[in-house]
């Protein structure tokens, strides 16, 4: 009953938060959304495995919180940096940032 | 009489929690501007995670399962604002800035302090008013 | 140092003590700490203890009723109709001397609704406020202080 109540609030709000991350304007309102899915996301996992009495959930609840935070990061580090790897130095960054100045100024 | 304690407490705990869950994602929906609903996800952050894992805490007893989930609550309050001070700065830097601001430090040559106490009457309904106008058009 | 944390976080995720399962954990917390001293991500000095653990414990109690406040102040902002909001960007002094206390800050302001760090610069951050109430410079300031007083070398 009282995990029930508490599954059905979290989709709810899962379904609310989805609306800004489809309709976000700019790139940090999904990345902002998406992490507060992620978010919801470690509850919802957490409760169903009270609501199932299956507590081996929560150690996935635990992975998925990990997952969120460095998934997150990752989305912004590529769109800053354009690649994954080692952080280029600041002259490499300003070089980037002109390039997309060149493909947004036209 | 101890069982019905915890429970009504966990109860409590949830409906708070849920109810702040809720305002937290309505105010990721309502808010008109980046700036705004980051501190939207800062409630869910903080509230919403805080007082529902608070409230399973107490359902499970004293189990392995709790040490779990405080470890889970630890997680979340670190990580959290990292990953929205990390959303927050990159907006920042590529020169993102809240539309309808009172004061900005960062600013090229913002006008001091001298503003802000006549601001204080007359310039929240012209932000608003502004910022309306702004989302409307 | 690592071993012992990394051994007692197996054990307590765990929860299964046979023989097979911890000597499984004692191979793998041995394989993290090589890797980890390969790395050199530690640096010279390691675990440090420059965190009073006590005046810690009370800084997060006394944090959680900070946030119990400042979540209802940004729920009735949310709640109420025309949104009142008055947003700005204001510079917080940061006077912790070591890394963990400015990250204990700049995380204890973020975690706070209403207030964001924004960026960090050399002696101060760049805070991004969202109403009055949360860009008050006296309450900013007196979590710095309370911030500081959990380091160590400070009295």
């Amino acid at each position: 009953m009282m995990f029930a109540f508490v599954t059905i609030v979290i989709l709810v709000c899962m379904g609310v938060v989805m609306v800004r991350l489809f309709s976000g304007p700019t790139l940090y309102d999904r990345v902002l959304a998406l992490n507060v899915f992620g978010t919801c996301t470690v509850l919802l996992i957490g409760s169903m495995g009270f609501l199932f009495a299956r507590p081996d959930f929560l150690d996935i609840a635990l992975l998925y919180a990990l997952i969120n935070f460095v998934g997150t990061i990752a989305v912004l580090k590529f769109f800053r940096y354009r690649r994954l790897g080692d952080a280029p130095h600041d002259a490499e960054i300003i070089m980037v940032q002109e390039n997309e100045e060149d493909r947004t100024a036209p | 009489m101890m069982e019905m304690l915890i429970d009504i407490l966990s109860w409590a705990s949830f409906v708070g929690g849920a109810l702040f869950l809720f305002i937290g994602s309505l105010g990721m929906v309502r808010l008109g501007d980046f700036w705004a609903r980051l501190h939207a996800a800062s409630i869910v952050d903080s509230a919403g995670v805080g007082l529902i894992l608070f409230g399973m805490m107490l359902q499970a007893g004293l189990t392995l399962v709790t040490v779990k989930i405080a470890i889970i609550v630890l997680f979340l309050f670190i990580t959290g604002p990292t990953a929205s001070h990390a959303v927050a700065n990159a907006a920042f830097v590529s020169g993102s800035r809240p539309t309808d601001m009172v004061e900005d430090i960062t600013a090229p040559k913002a006008k001091p302090k001298v503003t802000k106490r006549k601001s204080r009457k007359t310039k929240p309904k012209a932000t608003t008013s502004s910022a309306k106008k702004k989302s409307g058009a | 140092m690592l071993f012992v944390v990394l051994f007692v976080l197996w054990l307590l995720m765990s929860g299964i003590y046979k023989p097979l399962v911890v000597g499984l954990g004692v191979i793998s917390c041995l394989l993290c700490v090589w890797i980890v001293s390969r790395l050199e991500i530690l640096g010279e000095k390691g675990f440090q203890h420059d965190v009073r653990i006590t005046k810690l414990v009370r800084y997060v109690l006394w944090l959680t009723v900070e946030i119990g406040k400042a979540d209802w102040a940004i729920a009735k902002v949310i709640l109420s109709p025309d949104l009142p909001r008055r947003q700005r960007l204001i510079a917080v002094p940061c006077t912790q001397q070591s890394d963990f206390g400015k990250m204990l800050f700049a995380n204890s302001i973020t975690i706070t609704p209403g207030t964001v760090t924004v960026e960090t610069e050399p002696g101060h951050f760049i805070v991004h406020a969202l109403t009055d109430e949360a860009a008050d410079p006296d309450a900013l300031a007196d979590m710095g202080t309370r911030v500081r007083e959990t380091e160590a070398g400070t009295s």
